[in-house]
């Protein structure tokens, strides 16, 4: 501090850089035209980012895919009527039409095949994303807001309470995610609530360790003090001034999460573990043809039972990270130029 | 503070959040619904209420959950981890100790797996930065870190045992040392590997690409040293830090990232035990299991710590 403020004291009796500096700041109605929101200039990075944007459009399309894959009932009313799967994925169908049997090759009235039980893979595999993309937006929403609030107050405060809420996250960190998601599972049985609880309870902590550092950085900033010293509570402290500057790594980490989740829902489902069998859900579905395929080939190898339904987590998981590292680049390279910015005074 | 009692602090930290661990696993199991008498009466209707009850008193589950956890964490220290209650006479030991290795031996197939793949690739995907190869090896490295290992797993087993032949559906009945056996693990190995291989070269080669532009290469490179020697030794020893961190990670996952692995191709491990165990409710099996992977975890995180301390001295320890 002290060599700091000797620093600033020079300066200050050196005349002519003041008035060098003067222009340099001054605002003219010209320059003022290019301001942007560093968001604003993020999106615009991010959209010229090619990869980025393959990635958002897959997942825009499988979203609507699986949104109109059936018609959304809720409580009795019809809230989306259209219907692009061909069958009731729950359906049996030889039970109807004895001329489609179990594990029938991709035709072109089924163009995925039949699974196990006779039923489309098909309109499974467009349902099936539903709960698999849910869980895995829901789940990252909660754990990062509540990780931001958690580590916000635990880098704005310090002092004890840092140490305790830390040592909290340090014990939670101590557990691999899929390891608690499976003793949560246990516990609370399969089903969609339980299985964001499964993937919330480990995941939060990664994000308050994440913005606590950034707020242990970015409260020295002379902005909290003046706003401190302004009379601002606290709170408008920090969700105002502390946050809105610390949140780009989060949001990275959040966007980067989302394919992580999902891969988890899929392999709990795998285990038999997330949703009653039969259920049309991308995990669920692979654990039924595993034993068909480990039970070694009896006539043909029904490949597409498992091809398409992993092949649709693979997609969006990867369309997902493609969307994470876009982010990524477009925020990072903001930092940079901050940085940049910051050094040349 | 100098390294070494940064060391020591680093040590200490641990123990309350290895207590910290066992308190939470144990508080988690014991929420579970019904507990391993339930499961041994319902498979032996004969079991009258006075005999169940005797059974609850023998193994302590009477008891407050709080005496039940000093009781438990007491053994636990004593190296007793107590004993699998739907099959008599064995004991938790027995159960780590012959999974263990399996599950050990798969890890180190896919650490090395990682490792030999990740750090040429990571190098060459820096030096050859936006050229084809190292395009091609980010969108294989993108595709590593994107794909489902069970579903990895069983399309291997679907093409590499099924279609192709090249290797059995399920794990020989043969010692863990003999070459059919390491053949198979191959599949799995592979598998386990890809994810940390993937991590590994995205992190290789970003740390390398950050390091490559600063000011201590130039001046190798303006004293006149061959590129070869500004890159392998220069450049990569400070880059190697930041994977070292990953690596323990990764490492100490190997259980973890063994779970659904291990049910893919049916080996005989701790994460397929696991499973067995969260099914089957035997609560001192998944109490062992997870106690175990949070102590793998906790340990890894230690030694990375203190490996990059030592790795760079430029860190300060407060």
């Amino acid at each position: 501090m002290s060599t700091q403020r000797g620093r600033i004291q020079i300066s200050g009796f050196d005349t002519e850089r003041v008035t060098e500096r003067e222009p340099l700041s001054d605002w003219t109605p010209d320059t003022g035209s290019g301001t942007e929101g560093r968001w604003q200039r993020a999106w615009k990075q991010f959209r010229q980012n090619r990869t980025a944007m393959i990635g958002l459009y897959v997942i825009l399309a499988m979203a609507v895919l699986t949104i109109f894959a059936r018609p959304i009932e809720i409580s009795g009313i019809t809230v989306q009527p259209i219907s692009l799967a061909p069958y009731d994925p729950q359906n049996i169908l030889y039970l109807e039409d004895p001329s489609i049997g179990r594990y029938d090759p991709p035709s072109l009235a089924h163009p995925m095949g039949t699974d196990a039980s006779g039923r489309d893979l098909f309109s499974r595999v467009l349902v099936g994303g539903r709960a698999s993309i849910s869980i895995g937006f829901v789940v990252v929403f909660i754990t990062a807001g509540f990780g931001l609030v958690y580590g916000a107050i635990a880098g704005y405060y310090g002092g004890w309470i840092d140490e305790v809420l830390m040592r909290i996250v340090d014990t939670v960190f101590a557990f691999p995610a899929l390891v608690l998601a499976l003793v949560i599972i246990a516990i609370l049985g399969g089903g969609y609530w339980q299985l964001v609880a499964a993937f919330v309870f480990p995941g939060w902590a990664g994000y308050a360790r994440l913005i606590r550092g950034e707020i242990l950085s970015v409260k020295q900033n002379q902005y909290v003090t003046a706003a401190r010293a302004l009379g601002a509570r606290d709170r408008s402290v920090i969700f105002r001034h502390v946050v809105p500057n610390a949140i780009a790594p989060l949001v990275v980490q959040a966007s980067l999460s989302i394919g992580t989740v999902v891969i988890g829902v899929a392999a709990l489902g795998f285990l038999g573990l997330g949703f009653p069998p039969g259920t049309p859900e991308w995990g669920t579905m692979l654990d039924a043809t595993r034993e068909t395929i480990i039970q070694g080939p009896g006539g043909s190898i029904p490949w597409w039972a498992t091809v398409f339904p992993g092949g649709a987590i693979f997609i969006f998981v990867m369309a997902m990270n493609m969307i994470g590292d876009g982010v990524n680049d477009a925020l990072d390279a903001q930092s940079n130029v901050d940085v940049e910015q910051g050094g040349a005074n | 503070m100098g390294l070494r009692r940064f060391i020591l602090k680093r040590v200490l930290l641990t123990i309350p959040i290895l207590f910290g661990v066992s308190v939470i696993t144990f508080g988690m199991v014991h929420l579970t619904p019904g507990d391993p008498i339930d499961i041994l009466v319902s498979f032996n209707p004969d079991i009258g209420p006075s005999q169940e009850a005797q059974m609850r008193q023998r193994y302590g589950y009477d008891l407050p959950v709080w005496q039940q956890y000093f009781r438990w964490i007491g053994n636990v220290l004593q190296g007793d981890l107590g004993p699998v209650i739907t099959r008599a006479g064995v004991s938790v030991n027995d159960v780590i100790a012959s999974r263990l290795p399996e599950t050990v031996a798969l890890g180190l197939f896919g650490w090395a797996f990682a490792i030999v793949i990740a750090i040429p690739t990571g190098i060459y995907a820096a030096v050859r930065k936006d050229e084809l190869g190292d395009h091609v090896s980010r969108f294989v490295a993108l595709s590593g870190i994107s794909i489902p290992n069970f579903w990895l797993g069983l399309m291997l087993i679907l093409f590499g045992a099924l279609v192709f032949n090249i290797w059995p559906v399920l794990p020989p009945r043969k010692p863990l040392l003999d070459p059919d056996t390491l053949w198979f693990l191959v599949m799995p190995g592979l598998t386990i590997g890809t994810a940390s291989a993937s991590t590994m070269m995205r992190i290789m080669r970003s740390s390398m690409g950050e390091e490559i532009n600063k000011e201590y290469v130039t001046a190798a490179r303006a004293k006149g040293l061959p590129e070869r020697t500004v890159v392998l030794k220069h450049v990569l020893r400070n880059s190697l830090i930041s994977v070292t961190t990953v690596a323990a990670f990764l490492t100490a996952n190997i259980v973890a990232g063994s779970v659904v692995v291990e049910v893919v191709f049916s080996w005989p491990g701790l994460g397929r035990e696991f499973v067995q165990a969260i099914t089957s409710r035997e609560i001192n099996l998944i109490l062992a299991i997870t106690l175990f992977t949070g102590f793998a975890l906790v340990i890894a995180n230690l030694l990375a710590d203190i490996v990059y301390a030592v790795l760079d001295p430029r860190i300060r320890y407060d």
